[in-house]
């Protein structure tokens, strides 16, 4: 006996129909330009990068690496970057705060942003110039001091620690008050109200209700400001003392490439240094988890 | 019971005035509200309602007048020193804490003991009935939920006042009736004085021992829900109580609190509500209830019928007259849209008022 098969009429849904249901659909084909952008861009390089690594000059594969944690002169540079890096962006996350929360209640709004904004503009190396002027021996801010003969002696604020701390908090505060201005201004102004009724003073309300729900946008905030500090160069070399206390660790990576013609060592800082940065950014966003992540407003609206 | 509320005698606004650059949010508002009353402030958007809460809570300072707890000041105060409860539009749940810690929040601020504020946080837990929910954060909840800890929130701190800021107008309309009942209740079981805002003549009426009519930013009248009702002062408190007819015309006579309003070359009589000048223009306002189709004679107005809608009971129908008059009534009989008929009112139950200035 013969048996057809069966009718196509109690067939399910058709495979695009199964496909769409499940998130792939024509709209999906326009992530293409920005995974094919991506993978040139940036997986391309980091793999070429990391296998570059692996390949040392002389020696076996890990040589590299071995070489950079034996050579003080080397290892040195991750404690030295994280020593600027770490303060300047705790600094300005302290300082954004506080300004933050005034400047959310004024009117100008647009005005100081757009005066805050002219420092990321101008970029470091404008920034610098203009630092090694003025906070240099012969610059104002010296000449003011001995003026006033609050000071005999010129202090000694660039080509050192400070100078590139100076530049760092100048080119990197915009940003980070900026971000932390977006976080604080999500946060619905009758939460504050509310605690003030229910007796909360204002530091109790800074403490109980702002903090608790700003956390985790400190998180965010602290990781984009970290990852810009750590990766200083051109103010480390200009403001600093790049063979000193602000070799950090671009210098090395930089001296690796275009003074040793070292790609491959080059190329190992390269990856030291981005698995620095990633370590610090996981272990700060990890601890996110720690508090609230919901909406910041008080209903559902 | 343990919430047991501050004990005063009456909370005093004297000449408050509240500016906005410019703008007179608030002008010159007098009212004494005493202990255990429900106050209804009622008014239009803008006419200044929400302008006087934040005024007595503390949230936006006074710009003229002062505001009183029997003898002591308290528009000087900071929000958190003067410890009256509020209920927000949006109920400003504290979204990272549980309800237990929302609930308890002011006491802890008060740095009452942890057994303390669990006794009272129970209790607030079963005034509002939220038992068995307390460790669900705000956004679990449901809209009539969140309301329920708002109130229980405001209330636990055991304030003098209560301040509820259109509580309800983010609820549909079923929960709406059934929180009305439940204020209701948690406000007779308390007896904690409240100031409630709204713009629901329905919501003032049903609360409130006496109700205060705003319009920008000036008091239009003060009185109990029956008084407002039945004899609204103002045209525009009538038209928050329900006159939906109020047609234009000119004084013919006014004597004796009588009053005879030519409307369309039609003579209207009814109750004067405010001082008339013969001649001058006058409005004689009629709720929807009492505007009944029927044959012409005194007090009647000749209309075409626009719509008619099937209310169970009886119709109820909107019409205009040749003059433009737009009118709501109501009828015992289906008339059809289109139809001549003729609109009635009782003469006690025709309201006239001047023009508002």
């Amino acid at each position: 006996m013969h048996q057809t098969v069966a009718p196509s009429i109690i067939q399910g849904p058709s495979l695009r129909q199964r496909l769409a249901a499940r998130g792939f659909d024509a709209v999906t084909l326009l992530v293409v330009p920005a995974a094919v952008f991506s993978l040139c861009l940036f997986v391309y390089p980091f793999a070429f990068g990391l296998i570059l690594s692996f390949e040392p000059k002389s020696g076996g594969w890990l040589s590299n690496y071995v070489r950079f944690f034996s050579d003080s002169f080397l290892y040195d540079t991750i404690g030295k970057t994280l020593w600027l890096a770490v303060p300047v962006t705790l600094l300005n996350l302290v300082l954004a705060v506080p300004i933050a929360f005034r400047v959310r209640l004024m009117r100008h709004q647009r005005l100081l942003t757009t005066i805050l904004v002219l420092p990321i503009t101008l970029g470091t190396v404008l920034v610098a110039e203009g630092l090694l002027n003025y906070l240099g021996p012969q610059g104002w801010f010296n000449r003011t001091l001995m003026t006033f003969g609050l000071i005999s002696q010129p202090l000694k604020l660039v080509h050192n620690y400070w100078g590139v701390f100076a530049s760092l908090v100048i080119t990197g505060f915009p940003f980070t008050f900026l971000l932390t201005l977006s976080y604080v201004t999500g946060i619905d102004p009758a939460l504050e109200q509310a605690a003030a009724t229910l007796g909360a003073s204002a530091w109790q309300r800074f403490r109980h209700v702002y903090l608790p729900l700003l956390m985790p946008g400190f998180a965010i905030t602290f990781c984009l400001s970290f990852v810009q500090a750590f990766s200083v160069f051109p103010s480390a070399v200009l403001l600093g003392a790049p063979a000193g206390p602000t070799r950090v660790i671009s210098i090395a990576a930089y001296q690796a490439a275009f003074e040793e013609y070292d790609y491959s060592m080059a190329s190992a800082i390269a990856m030291i240094m981005g698995f620095v940065q990633l370590a610090i950014v996981v272990a700060v966003l990890a601890s996110r988890g720690l508090f609230y992540r919901g909406p910041a407003s008080g209903a559902k609206g | 019971m343990t919430i047991a509320l501050s004990q005063f005698n009456e909370v005093r606004l004297d000449n408050v005035s509240r500016d906005f650059g410019a703008l007179n949010a608030l002008r010159n508002v007098n009212l004494t509200i005493r202990r255990r009353e429900f106050i209804a402030l009622l008014g239009p958007s803008g006419c200044g309602k929400s302008t006087t809460l934040n005024c007595i809570a503390g949230l936006l300072p006074v710009t003229g007048g002062a505001i009183w707890l029997d003898k002591s000041r308290v528009d000087t105060l900071k929000p958190e020193e003067r410890g009256f409860g509020m209920v927000f539009q949006n109920y400003a749940l504290f979204p990272h804490m549980n309800l237990r810690q929302n609930i308890g929040f002011g006491l802890k601020m008060r740095g009452k003991t942890k057994a303390e504020i669990d006794r009272k946080v129970d209790e607030a837990l079963r005034l509002v009935r939220l038992q068995g929910q307390e460790h669900k954060l705000p956004g679990q909840l449901s809209g009539g939920q969140q309301q329920r800890v708002a109130i229980a929130r405001a209330i636990v701190i055991e304030p003098p006042l209560v301040l509820m800021d259109e509580p309800l107008s983010n609820l549909d309309a079923k929960l709406r009736l059934e929180m009305r009942a439940e204020i209701r209740r948690i406000h007779n079981e308390l007896g904690a004085t409240t100031i409630y805002v709204t713009h629901d003549q329905d919501e003032a009426l049903s609360l409130a021992d006496r109700i205060v009519v705003l319009r920008d930013g000036v008091v239009r009248q003060v009185g109990t829900p029956k008084e407002l009702y039945e004899a609204p002062a103002h045209l525009d408190v009538a038209d928050f109580m329900g006159f939906r007819n109020k047609l234009k015309g000119s004084v013919v006579s006014h004597d004796n609190g009588r009053a005879v309003v030519d409307v369309e070359g039609a003579k209207i009589s009814g109750v004067a509500r405010e001082k008339l000048a013969v001649g001058a223009v006058a409005f004689a306002a009629i709720r929807s209830d009492d505007l009944v189709a029927g044959e012409p004679g005194p007090n009647a107005l000749a209309v075409t019928v626009d719509t008619i809608e099937y209310r169970g009971r009886e119709f109820v129908g909107t019409a205009r007259s040749r003059g433009g008059l737009d009118f709501v009534f109501r009828s015992h009989v289906a008339v059809e849209p289109g139809a001549a008929v003729h609109l009635r009112a009782a003469d006690e139950r025709v309201l006239v008022f001047a023009e508002p200035a």
